[in-house]
């Protein structure tokens, strides 16, 4: 018998500190399987955020860099600046990257930075507990929206590859999601092809993963599987926004 | 012919791969791993197809497929 | 190869970090320092560099602190609330050990202050200015002559201690031009930095930049580690230059354009007879406080002339421990003090003194 599923080189081979059932997890895997895949491990360096995945470099068995909360693509471009070679990629939730880092990537974007970002949108703010995210659903409680949020005064989630995609420079907008395993399928398809962007040179790669947080949000992980699919799929709509090859056809 | 093994002691109980199990061979041991979690297991190996996709949605990589 | 040549101070800072081997700037906007980002955009395709106008202060020291990782020599440039939007970069950046040049061509404060020259940033640049226990390198030069050799010097340093160095002036120093020599520095090397978070090429272990300690005895040892290389700095890196402190009787402490009128009006003051001299501390941190408790201890009294509400004041009053009497001059309106002002404050000082001897 041949293996035909195993543990991938360019995950660290330790266990990881996130939540029974956090799909970072998952993720995690399916960037390490890419990277495995192009064989870039050893040009690759990784911009680990704040927030869960703070501890990433602990996890991908590249170089890394930690980044202040929200400035993964600024550090991400210095780095790529300076080493044009090598594969860069950030590793942003959506507090880091649709909040406070919201400058930061829509110039990165803007600027057609030759980097890789990995959004992982759970619509809350997990390591600090589970407060309202920029992409927080209307009416989900938080515990800094406990009466659900409420749009009238908070707002609207943001559908952050809707908004990236009005700017000319991006060369790969997708999102994508892991609530079942076709989809965690079409997540590493989206995600490869977001670092090969990368590899090839075309300009910025972005891919929007909706991801679980069953502690904050008070779930076992398979309901937050289901709760992710039937209500964040419909106000995060999955799909490749933007791919350089369809523009220029 | 496929054949999955668990690394137990990674295990952390989620149930993410019992629960996409096709031929719901996957069930929670009656043990605990040394962090106090029940981990999954395969009894009925026999019946693995190999579809790896408890594999793929384990979150901690605990999980390999041999075909 | 020498060339004399006229040049103002904010170009100098940019052709001094071009002639210290940096090759990427990042910067935003802010007056009076435009001419640093303007020069680079300029010049940096000339020799191969990067220039990004980034889309703010923040941004900006965050590439400097992800080029600087990856071992490029790297430089921001700002002036006053710009430098306060840097803080959080330049605590990562200090506690990561990565190395880096911060320009501050410092303007009048707080809150929006005005577009004069100021050197209220003082306790910014030299207690830390971000969160954490951390110190920058602080080199203060006089001169625009002096902005070009020390651009050279900030790079050095900052490499063989892996820490940011802050280039701080304030905005006279910036604008005005002066003869300079510009030099091709023969010793110009970059050194290897195997620490550099630059891939895991040919079986290169992990290299992590970070700053996070989450474990408390991690957090401890971090800090011990830089507590330590803060007290090696201490002993190796202290510059100051004096002028007339052995037979003094007051000296003057002052830096940047304050050491500049001070001078002029202790000329003036010892044409009088009056026996003043001028320390100017090169350094601000390392701060000179070794050098200034000998003079304490020699009998001299001090005083320090600032374009703040008196801030520098606060280190040579550790610094002489109470053995001495320490007053100040300062101006805070955003203008600098006139040459009178100065030797109006030296004769002051003299004022009734010599009656009771």
């Amino acid at each position: 018998m041949k293996q035909v599923f195993g543990y991938p080189e360019s995950l660290q081979n330790r266990p990881n500190h996130y939540c029974p059932g956090c799909t970072h997890g998952i993720i995690h895997r399916l960037v390490a399987e890419a990277i495995d895949e192009l064989q870039v491990r050893e040009k690759t360096i990784a911009v680990a955020p704040v927030g869960c995945a703070v501890l990433a470099y602990n996890y991908f068995n590249c170089d890394a860099q930690q980044a202040a909360h929200g400035r993964a693509p600024a550090v991400a471009t210095g780095i790529k600046r300076a080493l044009p070679d090598r594969i860069v990629f950030t590793y942003q939730g959506d507090g880091d990257l649709a909040s406070i880092g919201m400058a930061e990537i829509v110039h990165a974007a803007n600027r057609g930075e030759n980097i890789t970002v990995i959004f992982v949108n759970n619509a809350i703010y997990g390591m600090t507990g589970g407060q309202m995210a920029p992409t927080t659903l209307p009416g989900q409680k938080t515990t800094t929206s406990p009466y659900g949020r409420d749009t009238a005064t908070t707002g609207y989630p943001i559908q952050v590859c809707e908004m990236l995609n009005t700017l000319k420079a991006p060369a790969f907008i997708a999102r994508v999601s892991v609530h079942d395993p076709k989809n965690v399928m079409k997540a590493k398809e989206a995600i490869k092809k977001a670092f090969e962007y990368q590899v090839n040179g075309k300009g910025f790669s972005l891919v929007e993963v909706l991801s679980t947080c069953p502690t904050n949000w008070g779930m076992t992980p398979v309901e937050a599987l289901k709760w992710l699919e039937n209500n964040m799929v419909p106000v995060f709509p999955l799909g490749t926004f933007r791919s350089l090859e369809e523009v220029s056809k | 012919m496929a054949k999955v093994t668990f690394n137990e002691e990674r295990c952390k109980g989620c149930e993410l791969c019992v629960s996409v199990c096709p031929k719901q061979i996957i069930h929670m041991a009656d043990r605990f791993n040394s962090k106090g979690y029940r981990p999954a297991e395969v009894i009925e190996q026999d019946k693995c197809i190999g579809c790896a996709f408890c594999a793929r949605m384990c979150p901690d990589v605990v999980i390999e497929v041999y075909k | 190869m020498a060339e004399r040549i006229m040049m103002k101070g904010n170009e100098a800072f940019a052709e001094g970090a071009i002639k210290a081997g940096c090759r990427f700037f990042f910067g935003y906007p802010i007056t009076p320092q435009n001419e640093i980002p303007e020069y680079m955009s300029r010049r940096m395709p000339e020799v191969g560099g990067t220039f990004i106008q980034a889309e703010s202060e923040v941004s900006a020291i965050n590439m400097v602190y992800g080029a600087g990782g990856a071992g490029a020599r790297a430089m921001t440039s700002s002036s006053s609330p710009g430098i306060s939007l840097k803080q959080e970069g330049i605590s990562y950046i200090a506690t990561a050990e990565v190395p880096c040049v911060i320009v501050n061509v410092a303007r009048g404060g707080p809150g929006l202050g005005g577009l004069t020259p100021s050197q209220a940033d003082y306790f910014q640049a030299v207690k830390g200015g971000g969160h954490g226990d951390y110190h920058m390198i602080v080199f203060a030069p006089g001169s625009v002559q002096e902005i070009i050799d020390l651009m050279y010097e900030a790079f050095v340093t900052a490499d063989k201690y892996r820490n940011p160095v802050m280039v701080l002036a304030d905005g006279l120093l910036g604008q005005m031009m002066e003869p300079v020599v510009l030099r091709d520095w023969e010793d110009l090397q970059i050194p290897e930095k195997p620490w550099a978070s630059t891939g895991m090429v040919a079986g290169k272990p992990q290299s992590v930049i970070n700053s996070l300690g989450l474990a408390p005895e991690e957090l401890e040892n971090m800090n011990i580690r830089l507590q330590n290389k803060y007290r090696t700095i201490e002993e190796n890196e202290v510059r100051y230059e004096e002028d007339g402190v052995e037979d003094a009787e007051l000296i003057i402490v002052a830096y940047g354009t304050s050491a500049r009128v001070s001078k002029s009006a202790i000329n003036k003051a010892r044409a009088e007879g009056k026996k003043v001299g001028l320390f100017r501390p090169i350094t601000l941190w390392p701060f000179p406080s070794k050098r200034l408790a000998e003079l304490a201890e020699a009998g001299k009294r001090f005083m320090t002339v600032e374009m703040s509400a008196g801030q520098m004041i606060e280190d040579v009053k550790l610094a002489v421990n109470g053995k001495s009497e320490v007053e100040f001059y300062g101006r805070y309106n955003g203008a600098i003090p006139s040459v009178t002002e100065v030797y109006q404050a030296i004769m002051k000082s003299f004022e009734g003194r010599e009656v009771h001897k």
